[in-house]
């Protein structure tokens, strides 16, 4: 790699999705890494995806050595991965070194050793397959074994030396017994303070929250802190890395259609096609509205349109969209549209994050609708929620496509919410949809609160809802305090003298306090 | 009784070199004429090692009379090694009877 200087160390990119961005490029080569982490932290699976990985992307041969877990057990346990290291053994892609202590085997000692035996039998398996890849999986069972401790940590330090001379790259795992504290039992942080990848596995609320993160890697950068994961049947472990992918977007001055006419009007001249687009609005107000206007909009511009409904069933959204005269059904027919209906309980924020990545990435849509996002805040820990959100907003700033959220405000009149305060920062507009109550009446108000990159109208302007659905019409004169939810009336004749005062142009709305 | 015994090294150490010697000398003084022995270098042969689960070396491992038994090391600690052989435990009742104690 030309970008590598002398003193880095060169990587090896793992093929485990999300762990090169957050590595800054994977492991580094021809040397041992170690993986630490309490039970049921994943080290297994991560490790043992870094042999799949390489046997299946980059047709690098692994070896596997292992003294916990028999090699049958193993083999059982990660098939449903669709891994098949039974199938890669008979290839000869895969050869595995089995140190597991037979169970019932009684062993004396009786002079000096080392663990020479076990280095000539991994020597021997990585020369059979031509392994670039090792794994030695929970090093930790190797000390029950042996009387002296020191004799086994000065034997695996002997170990890591001979697999490096072998220019092979090494994962080994080791158990921790708590989150914090030392990196491993048996004192091997001594050894392994090289390179060091922790796994954790915390109950958060009542929620299982799995990180990773780079403690350190010698001699090169990495990103820093925890970093989510999932662990799930179709790729094992996926890394959702946040700011790795934050801010590296470029920015397009292209505009697009929100559906809606008066709005785009209102917006000079459309959305952003690159734009997250937030519509907050109490129950009723008309977000699943404005969403099916926006995705027939793509629909209507040959685009393809990706809906993610967390509320609704598609029956009723089909339904709802139809009665406003826009045909969801024949959309999804044609291919241009998708409608994903997924309860937000049904599964951990990372999974839907992940899931919703692997949709849009299979789709390839143009744009995406959320309705709604402030539903998720159930599934979740606020901390989760959030990293969801910004990882899920930034994942669709960095395809440059456009993405319309919707957020349902707790109360009827005025309010805000915790997605609003999650997410306003990373949102480019933020359109609020009102209930007005207007000398006894209930009518709507709707408002472009923020609106990156260009000027936009500032008033709060009535909107009606019919078969044809949304109608933008006039601005509220004489009356303050709509989206804090208490408005009071102006004399006309008081507005005016206000307009004099700031003049040359009308006053703008009094700032919400949003 | 026939002690069927292997003794896995991995080339000419030193630990090697002493295990080879301690268990000649056992063999001659307390099994005489009822022990066959296998020498593996494990370098040379690493299937056998696998198939034996052998982590540390030296490593002797008792096949007959079963069960099979383990004694790692250079087998410099004689008792112990007759004790991992069964071998002592004999010995030691002959030694009993002949002083007369139970």
């Amino acid at each position: 790699m030309a970008d590598v200087t002398d003193w880095q160390i060169e990587r090896m990119p793992t093929g485990i999705p999300g762990f090169d961005q957050v590595t800054n490029g994977g492991l580094p080569r021809n040397r041992t890494a170690v993986v630490a982490g309490t039970a049921g932290s994943g080290k297994t699976i991560l490790a043992l995806q870094f042999l799949v990985m390489g046997l299946r992307k980059y047709d690098e041969t692994g070896v596997f050595v292992t003294f916990e877990e028999s090699p049958e057990d193993l083999i059982h346990n990660v098939r449903s991965f669709g891994w098949d290291l039974a199938g890669e053994v008979e290839k000869k892609r895969l050869a595995i070194v089995d140190a597991t202590p037979e169970p019932g085997d009684v062993q004396i000692e009786s002079g000096a050793f080392d663990l020479s035996g076990l280095m000539a039998r991994i020597e021997h398996a990585v020369r059979e397959v031509n392994a670039k890849r090792v794994i030695l999986d929970a090093i930790g069972a190797l000390f029950p074994q042996f009387t002296d401790p020191n004799l086994v940590r000065r034997e695996l330090h002997r170990i890591g030396a001979g697999l490096r001379k072998l220019g092979v790259t090494t994962l080994m795992t080791l158990e921790r017994l708590d989150d914090d504290g030392a990196v491993g039992r048996f004192g091997v942080e001594e050894f392994v303070a090289d390179n060091v990848v922790i796994l954790r596995n915390r109950l958060d609320q009542e929620k299982r929250r799995r990180t990773i993160e780079i403690l350190k890697f010698r001699g090169g950068m990495h990103q820093k802190g925890e970093y989510t994961f999932t662990v799930d049947a179709d790729e094992g472990v996926s890394i959702l890395p946040l700011s790795a992918i934050e801010l590296k977007q470029g920015s397009s001055n292209k505009r697009v259609s929100s559906g809606i006419e008066e709005l785009d009007r209102m917006c000079g001249g459309g959305m952003y096609r690159d734009s997250i687009i937030l519509v907050s609005g109490a129950t009723g107000t008309g977000k699943t509205l404005t969403v099916a206007h926006y995705i027939n909009a793509a629909i209507q511009a040959g685009e393809r349109a990706i809906l993610f409904a967390s509320e609704e069933s598609r029956e009723q959204l089909t339904r709802n969209a139809n009665s406003w005269g826009i045909d969801f059904e024949g959309a999804e027919k044609s291919g241009l549209l998708r409608i994903v209906c997924r309860y937000p309980d049904i599964m951990g924020l990372e999974d839907h994050q992940l899931q919703m990545r692997r949709e849009i990435d299979a789709f390839k849509p143009a744009r995406i609708a959320v309705d709604s996002l402030s539903a998720f805040e159930k599934a979740g820990t606020r901390r989760s929620f959030r990293e969801f959100v910004i990882g899920f907003t930034s994942y669709v700033k960095y395809l440059e496509i456009t993405g319309l959220i919707t957020d349902t405000t707790a109360m009827l009149m005025g309010g805000q919410s915790i997605t609003e305060t999650h997410i306003s920062t990373v949102t480019d507009t933020i359109l609020l949809l009102r209930y007005v109550e207007l000398h006894g009446e209930m009518r709507r108000g709707l408002m472009i609160l923020k609106m990156r990159g260009t000027q936009h109208q500032k008033d709060i302007r009535e909107y009606n809802i019919d078969g044809q659905g949304m109608h933008i019409g006039a601005p509220f004169r004489g009356i303050h305090g709509i989206m804090t939810g208490t408005p009071t009336y102006m004399f006309t004749r008081e507005r005016e003298h206000l307009a004099e005062m700031f003049s040359p142009e009308t006053p703008p709305p009094p700032p919400p306090k949003i | 009784m026939i002690y069927r015994l292997r003794l896995f090294i991995t080339g000419r150490t030193p630990h090697s070199i002493r295990a080879l010697d301690n268990l000649r000398s056992i063999c001659e003084t307390e099994l005489a004429g009822r022990y066959e022995v296998e020498i593996i270098d494990v370098l040379e042969n690493p299937g056998l090692a696998d198939i034996e689960k052998i982590l540390a070396t030296p490593t002797l491992v008792r096949k007959l009379p079963e069960p099979v038994r383990k004694i790692i090391g250079d087998l410099s600690d004689r008792e112990k090694v007759l004790l991992g052989l069964d071998v002592y435990s004999t010995h030691h009742e002959n030694a009993s009877i002949q002083t007369g104690k139970e």
